[in-house]
């Protein structure tokens, strides 16, 4: 892969351009990954940002944006994808597994000793309670993410968007249409919108 | 849908196929994940599943791990494994492929539509998986509170996560709940 050459006409303001990033080898990008993975308590993303971009340098704050826009717009997982793509970036496939095993297999371990626990254990009153207790306070942390992702929408007066965010949920949360076929509608259609409100914009 | 009794090859479909209409990330395929494992293949009952998050936020990592104890329940540890695998590995692929051909056109000005179109689809979906979530979690008007507790705090504050699952789980221990 180039040793990317950003933007000519827009040096870097923070990082001098000249020093070339810091190459992780494979051992390093696992141990990274399973680091970030590890603290990450209900998600990874702040210390993935955290361990790639200010503890270790590998990318710049731009880098780290616009390879998290891509993973965010594909399907699946995020962070996986990020994972994968980061990586790949550097060491290839290889790479890419490395990573890949270092943000998935410790955690994994870990929450399939504690479903082995529920298991034996799940029938244990004490045990049922914490555990609705914790769902509970779960759902709240999910929740805020999503009032802190509506934000911009609200604050753009995104109308469209918001339309489409409302429909969205009305008929995968209230009606509970399958998801594929919610999808297949809803994707052209914020498409379509999309594109038509940039070229008014421009108009 | 297959009609396969074989659970390994039935969790490695649903997923496999999941994972590719996931968008926005595992949070947003929630509903579906619930519509599968307890409308569509009886894998496990309501609360189950609400216990099933409950263990995936306690555990450090990425949310995709429910995914991961999903499997675990249905089939134990081959499960999990297979479960895991099915979710990350096509779309781990794709953006693979996809980065690389990004990286030859990172200049394209689509990249940015289409990611513009998706966010308030992926919002939606979150949205609706927080509200399937509160459904079967909040039986009780203190367990709402708890939520709406929580859900402010973190919304409002810098917290560490990890103390608002503590502090639900000393209420629900403590029998508040």
């Amino acid at each position: 892969m180039l040793p990317d050459s950003s933007p000519v006409a827009a040096p870097a303001p923070d990082a001098p351009a000249s020093s070339p990033p810091n190459q992780p080898g494979l051992l390093e990008l696992f141990l990274a990954f399973a680091k970030m993975s590890l603290a990450g308590f209900g998600g990874v993303l702040v210390w993935a940002r955290r361990g790639i971009v200010e503890q270790h340098r590998w990318m710049t704050a731009e880098e780290f944006n616009e390879t998290f826009a891509l993973c965010h717009f594909l399907p699946g997982p995020n962070i996986v994808n990020l994972s994968v793509v980061f990586g790949s970036r550097f060491r290839g496939i290889a790479g890419g597994f490395a990573a890949f095993a270092g943000l998935v297999g410790p955690p994994m371990l870990i929450a399939t000793a504690l479903a082995a626990l529920y298991a034996h254990y799940g029938d244990i009153d004490a045990l049922r309670r914490t555990l609705a207790g914790v769902a509970c306070a779960a759902v709240g942390l999910l929740i805020a993410v999503v009032f802190k992702m509506m934000m911009p929408l609200i604050k753009r007066r995104d109308a469209a968007g918001l339309v489409i965010l409302v429909s969205v949920f009305a008929a995968i949360g209230l009606v509970r249409w399958p998801l594929q076929i919610v999808l297949l509608v809803a994707i052209p259609l914020s498409l379509a919108i999309t594109i038509l409100a940039r070229r008014r914009v421009k108009a | 849908m297959s009609t396969n009794s074989n659970p390994i090859a039935e969790l490695v479909w649903t997923f496999g196929l999941m994972s590719l209409f996931a968008v926005g990330g595992a949070n947003s395929a929630i509903p579906e994940m619930h519509r599968a494992a307890v409308e569509v293949h009886y894998w496990m009952t309501d609360k189950q599943f609400a216990d099933v998050f409950a263990i995936s936020q306690l555990s450090p990592g990425p949310n995709v791990l429910i995914v991961t104890l999903i499997g675990y329940s249905v089939a134990g540890i081959t499960g999990a494994f297979a479960a895991t695998v099915a979710m990350c590995g096509p779309t781990a692929l794709l953006a693979y492929y996809v980065s690389r051909f990004l990286e030859r056109s990172r200049h394209a000005r689509w990249p940015a539509i289409v990611q513009a179109a998706l966010v308030p689809l992926s919002i939606g979906l979150m949205a609706a998986s927080g509200l399937i979530l509160a459904r079967t979690s909040d039986q009780s008007w203190i367990a709402a509170l708890i939520t709406i507790g929580a859900a402010a705090l973190a919304f409002a504050t810098r917290l560490n996560p990890f103390w608002m699952l503590l502090a639900g789980g000393i209420l629900g221990f403590a029998g508040v709940v």
